[in-house]
């Protein structure tokens, strides 16, 4: 596989990038801090052997998405996966009290992220086709109390990934949407840690099958597929009523 | 208390040397994962691997292989930290030195540690050659321990210790060494499956009489003589890891560890006198775990000095204050220490008695944080720092 992830710094596509780069998979690291990737891209090479090139892409500036996926298909002489665990999470909360958050949260999290996965499409099926795995939400799936805000930016990114497969599949884009449950990472340090809480590396290992299958959604911890069919059969009123 | 388990990327790793530079957070886990395939093992061989760099620094930690290897400390070239004002100092055996120094053993006090180098052991196989045997008592355990010393990188052993009288201290003694190429099977050993204690086991489950049944069973499952073959190197170095929340079988009230080490210079005798204190006041203990120390290493706080090292769990029970109290008070009257890594009831003044090195160590503390930032629920109880 030559794969660009965006969002290897930490968490989620940290664990990803790992399991990639360990089995051999030429990678390339996306993101906004220079140094940060670089050493994001030693500890690659020192797991996988092989040499991890860089690229600076900022979800909040759009000028940076082609130039970004550019040096990617530089770097890796080729390109055939694409994947985004970039992201913003803020409490809603906060976002109530601070509407410019909420504004750059909605840019980031749908506008941008949109934007970005339309050069990556446009770059994979130039090349006959490929993998674009995209990491959403179960926050997605209901209007819920504490995830207004997010909720709606990962909902309208879920449609759009859901309309992406159905427009490119056969001609050979397939689209991989990943909704995490509740994932213990620097974005969720802090927060209560629910019950079926996950680890990284049980997501990422679960996202690379999904990945090499091209499954089109994929929950992850397993478990939230259950509790998210649960939660989308509850009847408005007793949303109304639940505080999650 | 300090942590960053957040932060756990390998910055840097010659195979020519075996050294490694990464974040702190970096696991013991993700260590062997990563390093034992390639030829390389960590310095120290502790009891657990779900520990990190940095917890492993701050408290210096020892393991199987310290009669030989020393302390964790030993093999640490290099730390970058965040001391009290906030600013970042890299401090080595050389540069920094009484910060260095302090660091180790010094339980995240003197600052947070955010890198770590070090060097990593080269191992012909990753696998482990283990040899087992039936030790009658408590005399005869400290002389296999010093016998075997010398031959075997790793040594260890569990005492049972509900036992009394003539069968005071009797265990299963281990040794171990990485297997040679030819010896190990080609394929290198398989991440094993962990089952895990679903639920907290009431109360009544860890009493004495089920912990003498257990104890019992174990040492008379041995056969007598020496059992030796290949392992698994999990099933060697972490035999309590193979179980998840194992604390949960010691009830609501859950368990306390303890740890000492009783000089050489204190005699044989000194074990023994431990386990009698022990016994007699019944602190129901599953297998303790009995060690062979080396020479007291560079960390100014560094638990380990010349002599066996003694680890327990006990069960809380309204005595457990009084027990910590009279094996602090053998402890210090055989001129020993404690291990704070798994300390929680020991007083300050006690403390204070088995620690003439803690003098020199505050001094550079203060140094190094004069506004008293740095501070954790143990340096409040023990150290009397303001809460
Ligand atoms: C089953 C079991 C077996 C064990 N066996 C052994 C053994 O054989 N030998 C031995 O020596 N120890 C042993 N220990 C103790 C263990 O190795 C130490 O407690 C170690 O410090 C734990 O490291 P951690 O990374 O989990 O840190 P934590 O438990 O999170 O923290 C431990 C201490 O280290 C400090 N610390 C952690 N990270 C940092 C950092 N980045 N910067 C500054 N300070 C930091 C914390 O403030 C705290 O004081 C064992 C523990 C268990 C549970
Ligand atoms: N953790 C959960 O429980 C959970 C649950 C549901 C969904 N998710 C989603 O899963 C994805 C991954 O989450 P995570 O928990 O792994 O997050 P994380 O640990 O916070 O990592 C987020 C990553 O995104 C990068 N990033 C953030 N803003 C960026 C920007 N403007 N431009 C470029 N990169 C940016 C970060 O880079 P820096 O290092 O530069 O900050 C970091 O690498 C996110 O989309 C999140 O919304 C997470």
């Amino acid at each position: 596989m030559k794969v660009a992830v965006l969002g290897a710094t930490k968490g989620m596509g940290r664990a990803l990038a790992r399991r990639m780069a360990q089995r051999g998979d030429a990678v390339a690291l996306l993101g906004r801090d220079r140094g940060d990737l670089e050493r994001s891209a030693r500890d690659l090479e020192v797991r996988g052997g092989a040499r991890v090139g860089i690229a600076i892409c900022d979800l909040e500036r759009p000028e940076t998405f082609a130039p970004a996926l550019e040096a990617a298909e530089m770097a890796l002489g080729g390109l055939d996966t694409v994947v985004v665990t970039a992201g913003l999470f803020a409490a809603q909360d906060r976002l109530e009290a601070d509407p410019e958050l909420a504004r750059r949260l909605l840019l980031v999290d749908f506008t941008n992220t949109v934007a970005f996965c339309e050069e990556a499409r446009r770059r994979l099926l130039a090349r006959g086709g490929g993998t674009l795995c995209v990491f959403s939400s179960v926050a997605g799936e209901r209007g819920r109390k504490p995830v207004v805000l997010y909720g709606a930016a990962k909902a309208g990114l879920t449609r759009y990934l859901e309309g992406l497969d159905h427009r490119f599949r056969a001609a050979g884009l397939r689209t991989v949407c990943v909704k995490p449950g509740f994932v213990r990472t620097s974005m969720t340090d802090g927060l209560p840690t629910p019950p079926f809480a996950g680890e990284p590396e049980g997501v990422a290992r679960r996202v690379l099958r999904a990945i090499d299958a091209g499954t089109p959604v994929v929950y992850a911890p397993a478990a939230w597929r259950g509790i998210m069919l649960l939660i989308r059969l509850l009847p408005r009123f007793v949303m109304r009523r639940v505080g999650f | 208390m300090a942590g960053t388990p957040l932060a756990d990327r390998i910055l840097a790793f010659e195979s020519a040397t075996g050294r490694l530079r990464a974040e702190a957070g970096f696991s013991l886990f993700d260590l062997n994962r990563v390093f034992l395939a390639r030829g390389f093992c960590a310095p120290v061989a502790p009891g657990t691997q779900f520990i990190t760099l940095g917890g492993m620094v701050a408290a210096d930690v020892h393991g199987k292989n310290h009669h030989r290897d020393g302390c964790f400390g030993r093999h640490v070239t290099r730390l970058r930290m965040r001391v009290g004002d906030g600013t970042i100092v890299e401090c080595s055996p050389e540069h920094e030195c009484d910060l260095f120094r302090a660091t180790l053993g010094g339980m995240g006090l003197t600052g947070h540690i955010l890198e770590v180098e070090c060097r990593l052991m080269p191992i012909p196989s990753p696998w482990i050659w283990r040899e087992s045997e039936r030790i009658a008592d408590i005399d005869r355990f400290i002389e296999a321990l010093k016998e075997a010393g010398p031959r075997w990188p790793y040594t260890m052993g569990w005492i049972d210790c509900l036992s009394r009288g003539r069968g005071l201290g009797r265990g299963i003694l281990m040794r171990g060494r990485w297997a040679e190429r030819a010896e190990a099977p080609s394929d290198p050993p398989r991440p094993r499956r962990r089952p895990a204690i679903p639920f907290v086991f009431p109360g009544w489950v860890i009493s004495r009489a089920s912990v003498r049944a257990f104890n019992s069973l174990y040492y008379h499952r041995h056969r007598t003589g020496v059992k030796r073959g290949i392992v698994h190197p999990e099933s060697f170095l972490y035999p309590l890891d193979v179980i998840r929340h194992w604390n949960r079988m010691y009830g609501p009230r859950g368990f306390t560890q303890y740890q000492c080490v009783l000089p050489d210079t204190a005699g044989h005798g000194a074990a023994r006198r431990f386990l009698e204190l022990l016994t007699s006041r019944g602190g129901a203990s599953m297998l303790c775990v009995i060690k062979d120390c080396g020479d007291e290493g560079p960390g100014l706080l560094s638990f380990p000095l010349k002599g066996i090292s003694i680890a327990l769990d006990i069960p809380i029970r309204d005595d457990t204050q009084s027990l910590v109290d009279a094996l602090n008070e053998l402890v210090i009257a055989e001129g020993g220490r404690i291990y704070l890594a798994k300390d929680a009831f020991t007083r300050p003044d006690h403390f204070r008695a088995m620690e003439p090195r803690l003098p020199e160590w505050t001094r550079i503390r203060r140094h190094w944080d004069p506004q008293g930032q740095l501070r954790s629920a143990q340096s409040v109880r023990i150290l009397g720092d303001r809460p």
